[in-house]
């Protein structure tokens, strides 16, 4: 594994109290494959990629477990070994292109500040590669481009830009944090396939957070879905479409309105994403399942194995959850 | 830029015609008839001269017709002259606003200086040691009577390090003939002596002067740094790994700039509108303890002078400023241009 997640817990201390935002997370991210992060907002999906980013601000903390990278632990690293690392072997792109581009800059020294800081190129080297990356993401005439303050950009272009100032510096992972929610469809889908495709030309790994199980469809390999910070199901994408386990993902899926089925009202998750501070005692779904029974409202099931795919669910076996959060 | 600038410079004739016309009714309603006055006709002055005085100065006829000759003289340059002095008020004003606007540009640079510094530090360690005491300095800044701590600078300052506390320099160095600017004359005329000298005597009322814009500026930069660091643009900038210094500096304090700038701004026009209590604690010959004696003396010409020029200063300022954010924000440049 490229990347290994084990046991990460990342809380936030408020003044209302500890939320404890990701509660004991482990996954794996291989090398070249595309991991996506499904869950609602408040699920702690963009919380564990900032985690191993190292990119939590105060008040926020990350209590336990360990980031593994390339047989490193990211959580001892110094500061220093953090920002090599960043930008250079791990680099992320957000959910807002409009406001993750530094406005009084060119674009030009945004790209070249991260390539002069992680490689050791000459000026006019440097300014090649940037243009580079501009053409390998499809940015037109991306000499004069370059020369553009981020305000002169449309939001798909500053997302593109984002993706090459990211790319610059051959990372081995990115994780892209929501890439396309702020933008509208047919862009959207220009991101997804520009991604998709990058993955195969430059052979990345890629971590894709979203709430969107369409966008998740049609890019990644495997799934993890996560509800108020634990993983509840972890499949391979063609699994989890085919036989959803968990009675929150069939929830989910249940919701996505379908071209050839005639309903005539869309499939609705009951309840809401429960308040932080009052997460249930057992099974964080309880209050919302349909076949929630006595023991999911004092016991956390486990994550066990079921078929092709994992599952946090008593309806597939009574394995409890280990207090370690 | 050019054409934005022009723009710009027009207006300030409405804006002077208005500062203008307030000050003279003002002056006519409120202040007492200056022929009244010891300082002008002495205490013995009998009815005869007083009202040839008026009659000579106008001061007789309607208000109306007073008020249109005074519009034409500075249409034509002529402010008048001094009641007192009788001296053209250009002359009288000459004399000490060079005084004050030196003063002004060096408590601006010592609060800008102090003032960043103090509000970035505490931006960046917020909630630490340093950004209560930083707090802490400008909280005193702004509610110290500046007069109050004029003095007790002067008790510990001027006694231990030696430092004048009174007027410009020391006559024997004083420069003839130059700009009025000490600095500068006797740096043209290379007298290093006197530009030493003219420069002790400005460090303690300008430090009594930037108390107030210090603790005004660093607390514009902490908030607005603050502001920064918590942008989309900030995180990014760090998920690129570039250093923390990188970070704060290149991003999030470039683009904290403008609301930093602006507060510099009006803190230098009010200080070009001279400061009373600190020319008054050092004795400086500058303008603005002159203009409250004018006004004590109904000494209408030469305030309605003063007026004019710190009007004028104060929307040079902001014009400025204006043209600095242009500068600071490729997003204002670039919008000015498709505006016009």
């Amino acid at each position: 594994m490229l990347l290994e997640v084990n046991g990460l817990k990342t809380e936030f201390f408020t003044k209302k109290g500890t939320v404890k935002a990701v509660r004991n997370i482990s996954f794996g991210l291989a090398k070249g494959e595309i991991l996506a992060i499904v869950g609602e907002s408040g699920s702690g999906k963009s919380v564990t990629s900032l985690s191993v980013m190292g990119l939590i601000d105060y008040p926020g903390k990350i209590v336990g477990g360990e980031v593994v990278f390339k047989g490193k632990n990211l959580l001892k690293a110094t500061k220093r070994e953090l920002q090599k690392i960043r930008g250079d072997q791990i680099s992320m792109i957000f959910q807002e292109p409009m406001t993750s581009l530094n406005p009084v800059q060119k674009i030009r020294d945004q790209l070249l500040e991260s390539i002069k800081v992680h490689m050791k190129l000459s000026k006019k080297d440097a300014l090649l590669r940037a243009i580079e990356v501009l053409k390998l993401v499809e940015i037109p005439s991306p000499k004069t481009r370059i020369n553009d303050y981020p305000h002169q950009m449309s939001g798909g272009m500053r997302q593109r830009v984002m993706i090459a100032m990211a790319l610059s510096c051959h990372p081995e992972i990115l994780i892209a944090d929501e890439p396309t929610t702020a933008l509208d469809v047919t862009i959207q889908a220009q991101i997804l396939d520009l991604l998709y495709d990058l993955r195969k030309k430059i052979g990345m790994a890629i971590l894709l957070i979203t709430h969107d199980l369409g966008v998740v469809a049609e890019t990644a390999d495997r799934i993890i879905v996560m509800y108020c910070g634990r993983i509840v199901e972890e499949a391979l994408v063609k699994d989890l479409f085919a036989t959803p386990r968990h009675p929150y993902t069939i929830g989910l899926l249940e919701s996505i309105p379908k071209l050839n089925e005639d309903r005539k009202r869309l499939y609705m998750i009951k309840g809401v994403v429960p308040d932080p501070f009052s997460i249930p005692k057992g099974c964080s779904f309880s209050d919302r399942c349909e076949h929630c029974m006595e023991k999911c409202k004092h016991n956390v099931p486990a994550l066990i194995q079921s078929g092709n795919q994992k599952v946090r669910c008593f309806l597939y076996g009574d394995a409890l959850e280990e207090k370690n959060e | 830029m050019f054409k934005y600038v022009c723009k710009r410079l027009l207006l300030l004739v409405p804006v002077l015609l208005g500062v203008v016309t307030i000050v003279f009714l003002i002056m006519r309603v409120f202040a007492t008839d200056p022929s009244e006055n010891e300082n002008i006709l002495g205490k013995y002055a009998t009815e005869e001269v007083k009202i040839a005085w008026k009659s000579k100065n106008g001061l007789d006829k309607p208000l109306a017709i007073q008020y249109v000759n005074y519009l034409k003289g500075i249409f034509s340059g002529n402010f008048g002259n001094s009641y007192r002095t009788n001296k053209p008020v250009m002359e009288e004003i000459s004399e000490r606003f060079p005084a004050t606007i030196e003063l002004a540009i060096m408590a601006i640079i010592l609060a800008s200086v102090f003032g960043v510094l103090i509000g970035l530090i505490s931006a960046v360690k917020k909630n630490s040691i340093f950004d209560n005491i930083g707090m802490a300095i400008a909280l005193i800044g702004v509610s110290i009577p500046i007069f109050w701590f004029g003095l007790i600078i002067i008790k510990i300052f001027s006694g231990w390090t030696g430092l004048p506390s009174n007027g410009r320099i020391n006559s024997v160095f004083r420069p003839e003939d130059g700009t009025g600017f000490y600095l500068l004359d006797s740096l043209l005329q290379r007298d290093f002596e006197a530009f030493w000298d003219a420069f002790k005597h400005m460090i303690l009322p300008a430090i009594t002067l930037a108390m107030y814009s210090i603790a005004v500026i660093a607390r514009m930069t902490r908030s607005s740094v603050l502001e920064t660091l918590n942008k989309d643009y900030v995180r990014t900038a760090r998920a690129k790994g570039l250093k923390e210094n990188t970070v704060v500096f290149k991003h999030a304090f470039r683009n904290a700039l403008i609301p930093i700038v602006t507060v510099i701004g009006l803190q230098f026009g009010s200080l070009l509108a001279g400061a009373v209590l600190t020319e008054s604690v050092f004795s400086w010959p500058g303008i603005g303890k002159y203009a409250v004696d004018c006004i004590q003396n109904s000494d209408f010409p030469v305030i309605q002078g003063i007026v004019i020029l710190t009007a004028t200063s104060f929307v040079f300022v902001n014009l400025f400023v204006d043209v600095v954010y242009a500068f600071l924000d490729p997003r204002i440049k670039f919008s000015s241009k498709k505006g016009e």
